[in-house]
């Protein structure tokens, strides 16, 4: 069992001991591929009994979801203690145990907005990884101006019946449940009349289609609702609107901050722990000895390692107040980082990196993958013009 | 482990009192007003500051310091950058209050006074301080220097400089160099101050047979480096700070443009294509802010481990400065480009901060040099 000292060394000690004692040393192996995520839920198909081992273990600890209340699954850790915890995974090459979009989205939108009861319900599902979540947010219709969505939820006194279309639903095909803006009043201004309800996968009339990418991948799906009927109420009594009916887009606004930040914060992929440097290192010299890739580098690295300060800046603010819209500009710095980050894997691996499958791993799809990330969460133009006109004031007329 | 980015209560009061007496004590117009008068700065506000303790910030307190750190000293630059206030502060309160604190020289305490201070180290158009090869030959118990130092911060009016020369070893090496601590009038020292395009103190500082003693060696001979480079991190991470402060000025001045000037019958600051330009500036100096509050809180902290925050700081302060006022004068059209508007008082202190100390190049190729390619 963890102890969770509040002196640092020693939590760094029992933290480490803790993950080199469960987490097997074959899922501690690097280049680790998209394959090895754990995401949990009813359909998973754990890649091993040791990844499968991990993530229990993690889940009985509550640090699947690290600063979650230990009332609500998680481990109750302090920030520093998070930070510790990551900087440990990191360190011993150990995965996250366990990721999903219940955690990095749902969750905190129920522990910001749910009841007691509704958090008491879900959270421990997420943190222990048996239920999977998707995201219903665009639409056909509905991409940048997300807050036109028009898929509707009709009230029949006991429960509502939806019908609609659902765009880019991450995972929708392997998710168990949807969290899903959904229109609930239909004369009020569009901002007005939305709700934010939680779908069973697996209720008559959903079904989803997976999207293929440019990247090979389909990891978006569209999600159809032919009425599909949602209890008002579960047999325990719980809402499956989260916050106040109507008032689904503040909640959506307040998980958008969340997925913004994570997308700027920017999946390592290829590089995984590894700096760009110890990368650079192992190819051909001549590589580096072409000013211009060598000048991109730099050039690289100089505002990578800015990025990186900038994101611990805005945490350690949003830990103090907020940060409000600004967290827009981590998101379109993080991405637009990220995509030159790829440019310049692709330029520096030259010919050997271009096989789907080759010497570099899958570095073409993720190279291609990182193109949606100035896309998906808001543009990179919407991030510029929520700068505009919340943080810099500019008039619109 | 840096502590926070985010600044602690005393540093929003030193921000609050330093933009506020700046404000009234220095508004760019002063600029503006020495250049007209030919004057490098203005000594009355310097006398000011040294009352405020900013000459003693990097001053212990047993030699009369207020010993706040380096953070303090970048969030002072970044006050002055703002409104381009013109002092000997970076060269003499931050460069070698650092470097005389590294050598436990008695003359700090002067420093705190307000004795003014210049570092003397390039010979040619780029920063690179072991390339240096002014020859300071032993003769008898002492030297003897003979070369030439070019664009010297505040060495036309500096009382004391400090000087780098090659005692042993060639151009190139790091070792084989010795830093002097030399009054400014000292026999064989000729200053040719220059009309550099930031209006500011700069000159040329030609040393014909200057004698110099062991006393007048900072630290130990033949190994500057151990003084000088504590003295660089410091003066780099400070300019950057000026660099940030200068940006954050032009950019304050560029979007009070966007909000108020009027073309086809509707405000400026509502043409996406210039919201967007404005956001992404506004962005790029988020994150240069953070490598240069970064950049003192490791100089607090590990100041050994200080080269890398350092060089981020400097390459991206000096990139983003240059992006602002770039974007300033475009963005203000025509009035942009005269002489009676301010900005380009920002423009060319831009293009001289991007110079001094090193430039975008030099701190890059550290940064990849850390990062180990």
């Amino acid at each position: 069992m963890l102890q969770h000292s509040d002196d640092p060394d020693t939590f760094r000690a029992n933290i480490s001991s803790w993950i080199e004692a469960h987490c097997a040393p074959e899922l501690r192996a690097i280049p680790r591929t998209d394959q090895q995520i754990c995401w949990g839920g009813k359909r998973f198909e754990f890649s091993s009994a040791a990844q499968k081992a991990w993530m229990q273990a993690a889940a009985e600890t509550g640090l699947s979801a690290p600063r979650w209340p230990i009332e609500y699954g998680g481990a109750g850790l302090s920030r520093q203690q998070e930070k510790v915890y990551r900087e440990e995974l990191a360190r011993l090459n150990a995965p996250t145990p366990l990721e999903s979009f219940g955690l990095w989205m749902l969750g905190p939108a129920l522990l910001e907005f749910g009841t007691h009861e509704q958090k008491l319900h879900y959270l421990p599902q997420i943190t222990r990884g048996e239920i999977r979540w998707c995201q219903g947010y665009s639409e056909p219709g509905a991409g940048s101006d997300l807050a036109s969505v028009q898929t509707r939820a009709e009230d029949r006194g006991d429960h509502w019946v939806v019908n609609g279309s659902k765009i880019w639903t991450s995972y929708a095909d392997q998710a168990d449940w949807i969290f899903a803006l959904v229109r609930t009043d239909r004369e009020a201004p569009k901002h007005r009349g939305i709700s934010f309800m939680l779908i069973d996968m697996t209720a008559e009339g959903v079904s989803t289609k997976p999207i293929r990418l440019i990247s090979g991948a389909s990891p978006f799906c569209e999600t159809f609702f032919d009425n599909v009927v949602v209890p008002k109420e579960d047999p325990a009594g719980l809402s499956r609107i989260v916050g106040e009916l109507n008032r689904g887009w503040d909640v959506a606004k307040h998980l958008l901050t969340h997925e913004r930040e994570m997308i700027g914060g920017g999946a390592q992929g290829l590089l995984g722990t590894r700096s760009l440097g110890a990368f650079l290192q192992d190819l051909d010299d001549q590589v580096l000895a072409d000013p211009v890739l060598r000048t991109r580098a730099m050039e690289l690295e100089v505002d990578s390692l800015a990025t990186a300060m900038t994101l611990d800046r805005y945490k350690d603010m949003a830990k103090q107040g907020g940060v409000g819209h600004a967290s827009a500009m981590l998101k379109y710095a993080g991405t637009e980082l990220n995509k030159r980050r790829y440019e310049l894997l692709m330029s520096v691996t030259g010919s050997d990196g271009l096989d789907w499958d080759g010497a570099h791993g899958a570095l073409p799809s993720e190279w291609l993958r990182t193109k949606a990330n100035s896309i998906e969460g808001g543009t990179s133009e919407v991030m510029l013009d929520i700068l505009s006109k919340r943080v810099l004031d500019l008039p619109s007329q | 482990m840096t502590a926070s980015l985010v600044p602690s209560g005393d540093e929003v009061m030193l921000r609050d009192s330093a933009r506020a007496f700046l404000a009234e004590a220095s508004p760019v117009s002063a600029l503006r007003a020495n250049r007209d008068a030919g004057r490098p700065y203005d000594p009355g506000l310097w006398s000011e500051m040294v009352k405020m303790g900013w000459a003693g910030v990097l001053v212990p307190e047993e030699a009369g310091g207020a010993d706040m750190g380096h953070r303090a000293a970048g969030i002072l630059a970044e006050e002055m950058g703002e409104v381009l206030a013109a002092s000997p502060f970076l060269s003499s309160a931050v460069i070698a209050a650092t470097a005389l604190r590294a050598a436990g020289s008695a003359r700090l305490a002067e420093i705190a006074g307000g004795a003014t201070y210049a570092l003397a180290l390039d010979e040619t158009s780029k920063f690179a301080p072991e390339r240096s090869g002014l020859q300071a030959t032993r003769a008898g118990n002492g030297y003897r220097l003979t070369g030439r130092k070019c664009f010297v911060a505040d060495g036309g009016s500096a009382d004391r400089l400090l000087v780098l020369a090659r005692t042993a070893g060639a151009p190139g090496e790091p070792q084989g160099l010795t830093l002097f601590d030399l009054d400014a009038s000292r026999a064989g020292i000729s200053r040719s101050p220059r009309a550099t395009v930031d209006s500011r103190d700069h000159a040329n500082i030609d040393l014909d047979g200057v004698e110099a003693t062991g006393e007048d060696v900072l630290g130990e001979a033949d190994n500057a480096m151990a003084v000088l480079a504590p003295a660089l991190r410091a003066g780099q991470a400070g300019l950057s700070a000026e660099l940030l402060g200068l940006t954050s000025g032009a950019f304050g001045m560029t979007a009070a443009y966007l909000r108020e000037r009027r073309q086809f019958g509707r405000t400026i600051g509502s043409f996406q294509a210039l919201q967007h330009r404005a956001a992404h500036l506004w962005c790029e100096i988020e994150v240069t802010a953070s490598a240069v509050a970064n950049a003192g809180r490791v100089l607090d902290e590990t100041p050994e481990e200080a080269d890398l925050a350092v060089s981020v700081a400097k390459a991206r302060a000096t990139q983003t400065a240059k992006l602002a006022v770039s974007e300033g004068v475009q963005m203000h059209g025509g009035i942009g480009m005269t002489d009676e508007f301010d900005m380009g008082f920002y423009m060319k202190r831009a293009r001289v901060g991007a110079e001094w100390l090193g430039d975008y190049g030099y701190h890059a190729a550290r940064v990849a040099a850390a990062r180990g390619f």
